[in-house]
């Protein structure tokens, strides 16, 4: 999505370096094939976190194809992000200031600042777990003095910050619907950008709330538990943000809307028993339990798949020229919804009770919690298909779509669905801050979306 | 880049555990081709700043291709002593292993961070020179292609990446231990 969106909301024709782009596609679908190779010839059995000294000493499956194909995927990670940070800061169009920029656009420069921080240091982590299976190069080995728990340091140096990789332009779409739907300006602009890059600068220095039991110091895990404290703060503005956007907005509960409102929802859950999990005692409490399953399933499945449909709703007729049937993609939504709750909220409390993750089975105490669970994800197995049906419909039989079906207000709007070959005819220019939905003391807006609500404000 | 910065991170960390055990293997490295090359690559840095600043004028396009020439045969160099150096420790058995050649087992930790990052360095390295060569080539088929050209920019900010990794590599691997 920000391969295609970037460059039409800075009203740019294209990306940076096109061909960088194709690379890292070619590097991206490279990595896929190697992984995949990996679990076909016979999977992993490292679980995804490829721990040492299990990955390098005992393991006797496919490590290493796994890993190279990781290694590989990294490589389009960094060009990719690379290219995005060239692009915002090279081809804004007149007039597009850094502070008038959509902060889809702000969400997509921070993760590529993580993407092009971070993921080398994963990198070099594979590169040594390859050297020491491959070619009995050893770091992590304890027997030669190697130290494990640096592995652990290292590898979520990098995976911690590619949680937030997955949240930030989540959180990027919502603030485009969310506007565009309560007819609003967003609330606090500057303070929505300064959380986006405090929330990717300060998520690189929580990586050992994942480390509490592993052994660190009490200083060191009680610095880590107060970052990961901290992060909660921009969060939490986020979210202040979008609930103050749609006070006395004038809100549509178009399909992207649901799941943007479904969002917030999710999110503020997810976040708040993030908080739970930041605090040593509790961590402790509950480290490998079913409630941290549930908290990362709440932020990066719940909360980042409905920021995704809802982004995918937004701009499908942009993307594809047609409209898609709006009745359907609202009952998809609200089914979607239901189903997280059902298969998430289960598991945070069975796993406070104490089940462990990592196991298939479990004690018979647990059975009402974990057949909820089973039962939510099937709905969601049905709340995911049906927009590949209907979408897939549209299609072939949707109705064309008009270039700004939403009446919503960025630049890739201002050209056709689809956008031609190069973005926009002539040449755009920016001429006031985004999101200009209802201008001070202007009237309240005559809303044919709402007609049969009547004027709200 | 990260990349070796996370490398750099990992051996300050068991350096601070296995301090002796990391001098005596450093003692072990070949001073000699360590410090020659060392000497190799920096002039390749110079040649590299050099010619970097030459193709910004006209009338110096001699100058700038005999200095991007001048810079990857350097770093050719630098490859076929470290060659030479790879050959001279396998004979000698400092690859970590069964047959390994010292006693203490945090020396072929040692071990293993020298042949990793000289090994990442020089495939950096080669990357380096491929980049070059590439630039000459192109000026060579048509002149004026590197008049204030960004490729050159790049190719030689690249070049002087290379170079500063190896400013740390060099008292990391082959200093450390010799003093007193």
């Amino acid at each position: 999505m920000g391969n295609f969106l970037l460059p039409l909301m800075i009203g740019a024709r294209n990306l940076a370096f096109p061909k960088l782009n194709l690379i890292s596609w070619y590097l991206n679908m490279a990595g896929g094939l190697l992984t995949l190779a990996a679990v076909l010839a016979g999977g992993i059995d490292t679980g995804w976190t490829f721990y040492v000294p299990y990955s390098t000493v005992f393991s006797n499956t496919f490590v290493t194809l796994a890993v190279l194909g990781v290694f590989v995927s990294g490589f389009s990670t960094i060009a990719t992000g690379v290219n995005f940070i060239a692009t915002v800061h090279y081809l804004r169009v007149p007039g597009m200031t850094w502070f008038r920029l959509p902060l889809f656009v702000w969400s997509m420069y921070t993760t590529s600042l993580i993407f092009v921080l971070a993921t080398p240091v994963l990198a070099l982590t594979l590169v040594l777990v390859i050297a020491e299976r491959s070619f009995n190069l050893s770091i992590f080995d304890p027997a030669r003095g190697g130290d494990p728990i640096l592995f652990q340091h290292l590898f979520w140096f990098y995976s911690h910050p590619a949680v937030y990789i997955m949240i930030l332009p989540a959180m990027g779409v919502i603030s485009e619907v969310i506007t565009c739907y309560a007819r609003r300006r967003i609330f606090g602009y500057s303070f929505m950008v300064y959380a986006l890059v405090a929330i990717a600068v300060i998520g690189f220095f929580t990586w050992g709330h994942h480390m509490f039991t592993s052994g660190m110091s009490p200083f060191a895990a009680l610095v880590f538990s107060f970052l990961s404290f901290i992060v909660a703060v921009p969060s939490a503005i986020k979210v202040f943000n979008w609930t103050a956007t749609l006070y006395r907005g004038q809100i549509g509960f178009e399909s992207s809307m649901l799941y943007a409102l479904g969002f917030l929802g999710l999110f503020t859950m997810g976040g708040l028993t993030g908080l739970f999990l930041a605090s040593v005692p509790i961590d402790v409490h509950v480290q490998d339990t079913y409630f941290v399953v549930a908290h990362f399933h709440y932020i990066m499945v719940d909360a980042s798949v409905s920021a995704y449909f809802a982004g995918l709703h937004f701009w499908w007729p942009k993307v594809t020229g047609r409209m898609y049937p709006e009745s359907w993609a609202r009952f998809a939504a609200l089914l979607m919804f239901f189903g997280f709750n059902l298969t998430f909220f289960p598991q945070f409390i069975a796993g406070y009770l104490g089940m462990p993750r990592r196991y298939y089975t479990y004690p018979p105490e647990f059975q009402v919690w974990n057949v909820l669970s089973s039962s939510g994800a099937a709905v969601l197995a049905v709340a995911y298909l049906m927009p590949l049906g209907y979408l897939t419909w549209s299609l072939f039989y949707g109705t064309r779509a008009l270039n700004d079906p939403w009446n919503a207000s960025g630049l890739e709007w201002r050209t056709t669905s689809p956008p031609p070959r190069e973005n926009f005819f002539g040449n755009p220019e920016v001429l006031g801050s985004p999101y200009d939905y209802h201008p001070k003391s202007a009237a309240p807006a005559e809303d044919d979306r709402i007609a049969e609500q009547g004027a709200l404000t | 880049m990260l990349f070796f910065g996370a490398l750099f991170l990992l051996y300050t960390v068991l350096r601070l555990k296995h301090a002796t055990d990391f001098a005596t293997a450093a003692r072990d490295t070949n001073i000699v081709y360590g410090t020659l090359n060392t000497a190799l690559l920096l002039t390749s840095g110079l040649t590299a700043a050099i010619a970097a600043q030459a193709s910004e004028r006209e009338g110096l396009r001699r100058l700038t291709l005999i200095c991007l020439t001048a810079t990857f045969l350097l770093g050719l160099a630098f490859l076929s002593v470290k060659g030479l150096e790879y050959h001279e420790d396998i004979e000698k058995h400092l690859v970590p292993g069964p047959h390994f050649a010292l006693k203490a087992p945090a020396t072929q930790l040692f071990v293993g961070f020298y042949w990793l990052s000289t090994s990442v360095h020089a495939i950096h390295l080669s990357i380096g020179i491929g980049l070059i060569v590439r630039l000459v080539w192109c000026e060579w088929r048509a002149p004026g292609f590197l008049l204030a050209s960004p490729q050159l920019e790049v190719g030689t900010l690249y070049w002087g990446f290379v170079d500063m990794v190896w400013i740390f590599l060099y008292p990391m691997l082959y200093l450390d231990g010799r003093g007193a």
